[in-house]
């Protein structure tokens, strides 16, 4: 059925009781044409591209849990393109671009909004290194803006402006085109129109082993029996490195909790993202009315999707130093999402060291901003055998050649 | 918080501890090794789902450096080594 007017209308008229299913839940086949390991949302575009663009004929979407109950559903959905190196910014406003269509092409509502994303510099070294940043992304093309302490005032008036504040603010800079997306709203659209284009999504299956015949995958085992793929795709995030061991080989990735919170509800206070340079948080407030913020990893190895007390704390302190309004709010809720770390903070896209199996992991802090490009160049390596020049720079085989894209230190900002 | 049993000190609060990543050894010497193992000894971890051994400095406390065996799931340390 098309989502539209009419059809909420005559779904209303009717009591809500007759809308179809978004998607079926059919039995795993034995046998697939490309299979996708990991139904966030980086799987469930991939399959829709492999289905829309590339007509690849049976395609499954495997994932372990249920859709979009990984990192799709843990991340503070902030969406913007501000990076540091062209590789970057070529991939990064790729997944914007395609963002700004997105719900009129899946005919499911995103609720893009961009309200602006805004960085706030605390000291002249902060914002002369701003200026250098907002030099390399405006020749990049990319809509960044340098603030005067007094814009940011006019357009964050919540921010510490005391004359006792601990981190100073001197200015910021802005994407316009940057702000949040629903994030269940990005899984559940690729979803409905991923099985719409006749992809199976099998929830609750886990893949246990790789079949590999002469160096090359041929089938997965599952927890819901095996199956034989002509190809197959690894969009696991976290859990990359649990699956590449299965397959064979290494990663140059750590796994990290990555916390995120939320308020209790109130009224529209923020209508921007804002970040800090100084305490790393970001935070922006929901259609709910929840302040969603977060900061920096827990910085040891965890696959534990909840995140440990000091790093919350630090989090809390770092968000109330930047806006101590927001002090007599409660918390709400807390979790973690299980990121998968590069060294340099950049994706692994293409070619495994197993033929026929294709990566798209490593996006670290910040895959939600990139789920259109994660699932279109996924997509394309299945498909072709081949990157897409957009993927090309950010192959595995940089860590032996030293081509590393280092966004860690290249746009200094959290991700 | 994660309760770390330093083998000089004893039992510490998590926050005075740095994680130091992934024991590793060096290959050498460095005009027999290729790319692909210097690559391998730089950046490829096993990043392991459960029990993993890892480097960690008791940064705010002895300064001294170990190794834990920790379970990456339920955060429990299974051991404690001196170098």
């Amino acid at each position: 059925m098309r989502y539209s007017a009419t059809s909420l209308l005559r779904q209303g008229l009717a009591g809500h009781r007759a809308w179809p299913a978004a998607w079926r839940s059919p039995p795993l086949q034995p046998r697939y044409d490309a299979v996708i390991v990991g139904g966030g949302g980086h799987g469930l575009a991939a399959a829709y591209y492999l289905a829309k663009r590339h007509k690849v004929g049976r395609i499954a979407v495997l994932e372990r849990g249920w859709l979009g109950g990984g990192n799709t559903g843990r991340n503070t959905t902030i969406v913007r393109s501000n990076y540091f190196f062209p590789q970057s910014v070529a991939l990064y406003d790729f997944a914007l671009r395609q963002y700004e269509q997105l719900s009129e092409e899946l005919n499911y509502n995103i609720m893009l909004s961009q309200r602006g994303v805004f960085y706030i510099g605390h000291s002249d070294h902060d914002m002369e290194m701003m200026a250098r940043a907002v030099n390399a992304m405006q020749i990049n093309g990319i809509d960044t803006e340098l603030l005067s302490a007094e814009q940011v005032r006019a357009e964050l008036p919540l921010a510490n402006f005391g004359p006792d504040a601990r981190y100073p603010i001197h200015g910021a800079f802005v994407q316009r085109r940057g702000g949040i997306a629903r994030h269940d709203a990005v899984a559940w659209g690729y979803a409905r129109a991923a099985d719409g284009l006749g992809v199976d999504i099998i929830q609750n299956c886990e893949v246990t082993g790789f079949i590999i015949r002469s160096g090359k995958v041929i089938g997965l085992e599952t927890t819901r029996g095996p199956v034989s793929a002509g190809a197959v795709g690894l969009s696991p995030s976290g859990h990359c490195g649990v699956l590449a061991a299965k397959a064979g080989f290494r990663l140059p990735i750590t796994s990290y909790a990555l916390q995120a919170m939320v308020s209790e509800p109130i009224k529209p206070v923020l209508h921007a993202v804002a970040s800090s340079w100084a305490t790393g948080m970001y935070i922006s407030q929901s259609d709910k009315g929840e302040l969603v913020f977060g900061a920096g990893l827990d910085l040891y190895p965890s696959y534990a999707q909840r995140g440990n007390l000091p790093t919350t704390q630090t989090i809390v302190a770092g968000m109330l130093e930047i806006f101590p309004a927001f002090r007599r709010l409660k918390l709400l809720r807390q979790w973690a999402g299980i990121v998968d770390v590069p060294w340099d903070y950049s994706p692994i896209l293409g070619p495994s060291p197993v033929g026929n199996l294709y990566l798209n992991c490593g996006w670290g802090t910040g895959g939600f901003k990139a789920t259109p490009a994660g699932g279109y160049f996924l997509a394309h390596a299945i498909a072709t055998g081949a990157h897409h020049p957009i993927s090309a720079p950010f192959d595995l085989g940089r860590f032996a050649t030293g081509a590393l894209i280092d966004e860690a230190a290249g746009a200094g900002i959290t991700h | 918080m994660l309760l770390i049993p330093c083998p000089w000190c004893g039992p510490r609060a998590e926050p005075e501890f740095s994680y130091g990543g992934e024991p590793v050894i060096r290959p050498g010497p460095a005009e027999s090794v290729t790319d692909a193992d210097w690559a391998d000894y730089l950046y490829m971890r096993s990043n392991e789902k459960g029990a993993h051994r890892e480097n960690w400095c008791h940064t705010n406390g002895c300064g001294q450096w170990f190794t834990l065996t920790r379970d990456t799931v339920t955060h429990a340390i299974l051991s404690a080594e001196k170098p």
